[in-house]
């Protein structure tokens, strides 16, 4: 932990780089806009780029040692670049009583790598989640915005087998 | 404001109103142990060493930040609170490096003193993972070493706070949580200012500076080298408090005894290059104000400040001074003036200097700072670093008697010791401009009006039919404020101090380390300041052109202030930075 | 701007609109991962091919909490319930039962179809001890749609409240209602309302806590998808109470329908007018913005939340100051959850008594539980409080599936505790629930059986807390760490006696010391299984075995010999090639190359494979 991390090479697009501006723009000198922009900014790269969160300190004046404390400080921000298909296991109570820590550790077994981490061909990347309020359906996980209940550790080759392009 | 009537361990308290319960049990006479608490700079109640029993609350509360309220019935020190303080520490403990006995704070660590006193029996009582962390030795002043991190978050929020830097701060979360820069970088990639006074906070050995003694004494063994050492004003004030000294001591005979004990070939004074400074700014406040040079002009004596304009104001570096510090100041004229007088090859001459002062290990390695063709100065250690060799030389400073400083880079005037306060640059410009300007004597030498411990002070002088607007800073924060006025160009100075640390070099962050309890009692740069201006009243000579000795440099080698070969010898330069 | 006549008569008007023949179809986020979008396409399809388009109105629901059945389809006025329907069941339903009026029996929930006659929804087991309050227009109206609420006496509170009322009069009738907060401890809900009016400042801020972090609860979730404008016309109410013209909604970001049907809640409450400048031409000002919360639990403590608002790593204040006093950006502030707020409008127009009438001495009105984990009827269920477990679990839980023993309900969350067997029939309120060591939460309740292992239960939470903790404060950072160290020490029977002392002095610790709620509460699930199920942790630590048989460390997986027909299919399952022997002979599992990984036991046909 807290060792400096591999550095992803940033591919950043103009178009994107545009959208960021008016975004700072729009946000620049409210107080309490940090987590909003870097939401933001997650939203237009997929993940949080170091060049992108020195442009917005740049930018907006607030430390770039802020803007890291905080995106470090929730899940949901990354600073890493997540997989075209991200798939994240719900390991809410619901989902846990009913097998969904298998489900994790399956795949995780199936795809090579732990959770938080992204396949080398980028194709896939795991992560667990806390209850996505689908306790209905437990065991539940996703693969980008699309719900898979009632889940067992049988059907997870099938499920995969679907996002092989 | 109307007081408080409560009770504290069933002892009625009387406290004024907005107080903490940490302030009313002391007026108690009960001492409530604390350790994240910094008071005005970090009140988060985070370390929970200071949680105390309040009748009808549902658990402990951190009496650092717990207000007092009518009719509460307080317990500071029930079996439950001590069990709670221990177990608090005995979790510290247990993610924390134990190498004690190694350890730069062995002796005067917080958190070690604590255990001490609260009977922590097993440190490692709660053992699990721990986390691991290398070493962060980028920056040139100091070292951190997470491993000993406690997570108080004083250095953040002395960063944040106070200085305004904001280049250190919690990354991460719950168990992982550390103090860090952004990305894990090191401290040396950011725009930190090297002020050190992330170092004074610590509680523990998590941070300190880099360690030049040894340096020091290979120089002083070495027969080729001709060692000679600088000492700030601020320094005497301070050092006496590493060897139980009052805070506030004047030990300015003692510290040249011990150093003359160590083996410096010459043991000189900043204090005479301050009077340099002197003479070669107001000079060029002088001709800024004749002819029509950028205004207001700013000091550049603290290297931490200096840094910060270029990183933070990078736009306006025109309005600093283009004078060296007086530590430069002293190393080049030493390695020039000195070293031609007597003939001394400039390359065999090391010039140690004794500083308040983290940023001066960074200041003295800047471009543009070699008059004689190599460094001015060689080696820069901090007060603390010079108790440290007085142990380690086996001198009992306790018992040492008063000595005076060498000739002739040791005579100073009372302009120059004042220096190590905040306003004293200021003073001791204005007590030499003004002669300068009106030509006649001056009688009153005190300015109070920039004198005290205030964050911002400005004041205007009637000089010479001219009004002479001033302002002094102190902190970074401070400065910050003032430097947005310039930037906006609503400041309408002509001349502003500006100090990097809080109360000046005083409390500079080389200073010896003054422990969180007593910090949040003690107004430390005000006793401190106190000992300087003392200094100053004693002296012969108060004001820096009348100093012997710096008449003499003129008369004899320099010339003019602000001649061609001053400019060569005691000016430098700027650069601009950027924030990340 | 809009009067409340007109808004009357935009009521009135829907009211008189509506089709008796209507089919509502859950929109809420179980159905819609179910597939509802696509039985709302078939739908419309199949009812304009049959020509219905005038005679019958699709209503795109919220959420109607019996989740395990979805997707759900109710077809009104019958009030027919179609669990679990599939698109090709939509052309049928449309033609036997939207057109000719035969309900289809074989699609309709098991439970409702009686020899001579069929169930409504509401006389369903699950349904008929319900009492909704908080939940009453989930799954009745459109969320997307403010004339539906409208419709629904939406808006109303608001106007009474601003028109009829003085700021002092709404918060005693808070008061007087007995409501208390429904997101956590259960602080008296006026109390609140009445220390944030009295402090006089140049602004002051509503709140809306909608970053349900309990893992395990969903009824915030199902009220902002399935009813958004109660939660914006309360927070309005209470801007008018405590003199504040700002609200702050900090929602989950995991919730994406939610976080839309807000912002289109917001954006035609604006059009309307119910929001903004001068409401109801009252002078009022009131306004709302979103704020999305970015994965941290602790964000649902006040003080946190606050921070997070303002930007900041989302860690605890220390209170006092309060809130009330210096809150978000350092003004008074009131912070309240979504269910809290649903009840608001109601309270305002049926009175106090009204619902001080339902709940018990100290806890007032109905609760929304979130149900789930080892029972039939998983699902949202609202009850008034004092309802005991037992009718929660057995009666519209539909008890425990697979014939297993009922062993444990947690409530609370991270924050609460195992209530066993022996407390089921204790009326559920705040305070016997703190009482028999859980807590009210938010709500969640997972009900546990024979299988599951408390110590197991106990570890999964405090690895909750342990990743969810601030990192703040010492007690809770180190402090959940250290347990969660001696829990997982205890599951992989390594642990020794003096290992559970430490646990039960961090167990004394956390509470007393730690700086907010969440460090505080953190060890309240295991004290909870401590006091109720210490013979497991002591079976872990001193027999070094799993009474339930899931701490894998503690398990071996074996073959009997005597069922084992050696079909070779456990050997070709195990991936770490630990299962040897020849065909048609009993297969042997080596115990040093077994990973526990139960995938033998899964795939024998003849129960030869057993846990021991």
């Amino acid at each position: 932990m807290a060792q400096k991390k591999q550095k992803v090479p940033f591919s950043g697009t103009k178009e994107q780089e545009e959208k960021l501006m008016s975004v700072i723009s729009e946000l620049k000198g409210h107080k309490d806009a940090t987590m909003t922009l870097l939401q933001e900014a997650q939203d237009i790269y997929g993940y949080l780029p170091e060049e992108v969160l020195r442009k917005i300190s740049d930018e907006t004046q607030i430390p770039l040692e802020k803007l890291y404390g905080v995106a470090t400080f929730y899940s949901q921000f990354s600073l890493n670049p997540k997989g075209k298909y991200r798939i994240s296991v719900c390991l809410g109570t619901a989902c846990y009583v009913k097998g969904s820590g298998d489900i994790y550790n399956a795949l995780m077994e199936k795809l090579g790598i732990v959770g938080g981490e992204c396949t080398p061909d980028g194709k896939f990347s795991l992560d667990a989640c806390r209850c996505v309020g689908a306790c209905g359906l437990a065991p539940v996980m996703l693969i980008n915005d699309e719900v898979y209940g009632r889940l067992t550790v049988d059907d997870l080759d099938d499920i995969l087998a679907k996002y092989q392009d | 404001m109307s007081n408080i009537n409560l009770k504290i361990n069933n002892m009625p308290v009387s406290a004024p109103e907005g107080s903490t319960v940490l302030e009313a049990a002391r007026i108690a006479g009960f001492k409530i142990p604390t350790l994240c608490y910094l008071k005005d700079i970090n009140e988060i109640g985070a370390c929970r060493m200071c949680v105390v029993e309040v009748k009808g609350a549902r658990s402990l509360v951190a009496s650092c930040i717990y207000p007092v309220s009518e009719g509460m019935e307080v317990f500071t020190n029930t079996p439950k609170i001590r069990n709670s303080r221990r177990r608090t520490l005995k979790l510290l403990l247990s993610d924390h490096d134990k190498k004690c006995l190694s350890c730069v704070r062995s002796g005067n660590c917080e958190l070690q003193a604590l255990c001490r006193e609260y009977g922590v029996k097993d440190e490692h009582y709660f053992q699990g993972e721990e986390l691991h962390f290398d070493l962060d030795t980028s920056a040139p002043h100091l070292v951190r070493d997470n491993n000993k991190c406690i997570l108080c978050r004083r250095c953040s929020a002395v960063c944040e706070h106070v200085q305004d830097v904001s280049v250190i701060g919690p990354n991460n979360r719950g168990f992982q949580t550390s103090i860090g820069c952004a990305f894990e970088m090191g401290l040396g990639e950011t725009a930190c200012v090297n002020c050190g006074q992330c170092i004074s906070v610590c509680p523990t050995g998590a941070l300190y500076e880099k360690d030049f003694t040894d340096d020091v004494l290979a120089a002083i063994h070495d027969p080729e080298k001709f060692v000679v050492v600088q000492t700030a004003p601020a320094v005497r004030a301070a050092l006496g408090e590493e060897f139980g000294f009052p805070m506030g001591t004047d030990v300015e005979g003692k510290m040249v005894a011990a150093l003359r004990r160590i083996g410096f070939d010459k043991v000189f004074d900043t204090n005479f290059s301050a009077d340099l400074t002197i003479m070669e700014e107001a000079n060029e406040l002088i001709e800024r104000i004749q002819n029509g040079g950028v205004l207001p002009m700013i000091t550049s004596c603290s290297p931490g400040w200096v840094k910060y304009c270029e990183h933070f104001y990078p736009d306006q570096i025109e309005h600093l001074s283009s004078c060296k510090s007086p530590q430069q100041m002293f190393g080049a004229i030493t390695k020039t003036y000195y070293a031609e007088k007597f003939g001394i090859d400039p390359k065999k001459i090391v010039c140690v200097s004794v500083m308040p002062c983290t940023a001066k290990k960074f200041e003295l390695t800047r471009d543009d700072e070699d008059a004689a063709g190599v460094p001015d100065v060689d080696i820069s250690i901090t007060t603390r670093e010079l108790a440290v060799l007085i142990r380690k030389c086996g001198i009992h400073f306790e018992i040492l008697p008063d000595e005076p400083f060498d000739d002739p880079l040791g005579e100073s005037s009372g302009a120059g010791v004042i220096f190590g306060a905040t306003g004293g640059v200021m003073e001791a410009a204005l007590r030499t401009a003004v002669e300068k300007i009106t030509g006649e004597e001056l009688k009153n030498l005190d300015f109070v009006e920039v004198r005290g411990t205030k964050g911002i002070k400005e004041a205007t002088y009637s000089v010479g039919g001219m009004d002479v607007k001033v302002a002094v800073a102190s902190g970074l924060k401070n400065a910050k404020e003032i430097m947005d006025k310039v930037r906006a160009g609503e400041a309408d100075y002509q001349f502003i101090e500006i100090m990097c640390c809080e109360g000046g070099c005083v409390n500079g962050g080389g200073q010896p380390r003054v422990s969180g309890q007593i910090r949040n009692l003690e107004d430390v740069k005000a006793l401190r300041a106190k000992a300087l201006y003392e200094n100053d009243s004693k002296k012969e000579h108060r004001k820096s052109h009348e100093n012997p000795s710096i008449k003499e440099v003129y008369a004899n080698y320099l010339g003019e202030p602000g001649s061609e070969k001053a400019h060569h010898i005691l000016h430098t330069s700027y650069v601009k930075r950027t924030i990340n | 701007m809009i009067t409340l006549e007109e808004l009357k008569k935009i009521r009135d008007n829907t009211k008189n609109k509506v089709l008796a023949r209507r089919v509502h179809v859950c929109g809420g986020t179980g159905c819609t991962s179910s597939g509802s979008p696509k039985l709302v396409e078939v739908l419309e399809r199949e009812i304009k091919k049959n020509g219905l388009e005038d005679q019958v109105e699709i209503v795109k629901t919220g959420c109607f909490g019996l989740c395990a059945l979805g997707p759900i389809v109710i077809v009104h006025p019958e009030n027919s319930f179609y669990s679990k329907v599939k698109e090709e069941d939509i052309p049928r339903i449309v033609e036997e039962h939207l057109k000719n009026g035969n309900p289809v029996r074989e699609l309709l929930y098991d439970e409702t179809t009686k020899a001579d006659h069929i169930l409504p929804l509401e006389e369903t087991n699950f349904y008929k001890k319900q009492h909704r309050v908080a939940l009453r227009n989930c799954g009745e109206i459109s969320p997307e749609h403010i004339e539906h609420y409208i419709a629904k006496d939406g808006y109303m509170a608001l106007g009474k409240v601003l028109t009829e009322m003085k700021p002092e009069e709404v918060i005693q009738t808070v008061l007087d209602s007995g409501l208390r907060g429904r997101g956590g401890a259960g602080f008296p809900t006026g109390l609140k309302w009445k220390f944030a009016a009295g402090n006089q400042a140049d602004q002051k801020y509503v709140c809306c806590n909608a970053d349900e972090g309990d893992p395990g609860a969903f009824m915030d979730r199902s009220v902002l998808e399935g009813d958004p404008h109660v939660v914006l016309e309360a927070m309005a109410i209470a801007g008018y109470a405590i003199g504040a013209t700002q609200g702050y909604i900090y929602v989950r970001a995991e919730y994406p329908i939610a976080v839309e049907r807000l912002e289109i809640a917001i954006k035609q409450a604006r059009e309307l007018g119910v929001l903004g400048k001068n409401i109801f031409g009252t002078g009022f000002d009131f306004d709302i913005e979103l704020r999305l919360g970015a994965g941290a639990f602790v964000c649902g403590e006040e003080t946190a939340l606050m921070t997070s608002i303002e930007g900041n790593r989302g860690e605890p204040r220390p209170r006092p100051p309060f809130p009330a006093l210096k809150g978000l950006f350092q003004k008074p502030t009131i912070l309240n959850n979504v269910e809290t707020y649903a009840n608001i409008p109601q309270i305002i127009l049926n009175g106090a008594e009204w619902f001080a009438s339902m709940g018990t001495e100290g806890s007032k009105g109905t609760k929304v539980f979130a149900l789930g984990g080892k029972v039939h009827n998983t699902g949202l269920v609202e009850v008034p409080m004092g309802t005991t477990l037992r009718d929660i679990v057995e009666e519209i839980g539909g008890g425990v599936p697979n014939g297993k023993r009922f062993k444990a309900a947690q409530t609370g969350g991270p924050s609460g505790g195992c209530i066993p067997e022996q407390h089921l029939d204790v009326p559920i309120d705040f305070d016997n629930l703190k009482e028999i060591g859980s807590m009210m939460g938010s709500g969640g309740l997972i009900v546990m059986d024979e299988d599951n292992c408390m110590v197991d239960i106990a570890k999964f939470f405090l690895e909750f807390t342990v990743d969810e903790s601030c990192g703040k404060c010492t007690p809770c950072r180190i402090g959940t760490k250290r347990m969660l160290e001696i829990l997982t020490k205890i599951t992989e029977g390594k642990a020794d006696m003096s290992d559970l002392e430490k646990l039960e002095e961090l167990c004394e610790h956390l509470p007393q010391s730690a700086l907010c709620a969440l460090g505080q509460t953190a060890p309240n699930p295991v004290i909870s299984t401590l006091k109720y199920f210490r013979d497991e942790y002591i079976a872990h630590i001193v027999e070094k075995r799993c009474p339930a048989g899931v701490c894998k460390s503690l398990l071996q997986y074996k073959i009997d010999p005597d069922k084992c027909k050696g079909c070779t299919l456990c050997a070709r399952a195990c991936p770490a090639g630990a299962i040897t022997g020849s065909v048609k002979e009993p297969h042997k599992i080596d115990p040093a190359k077994c990973v526990k990984c139960g995938a033998c036991f899964e795939k024998c046909r003849f129960g030869a494979v057993y846990k021991e």
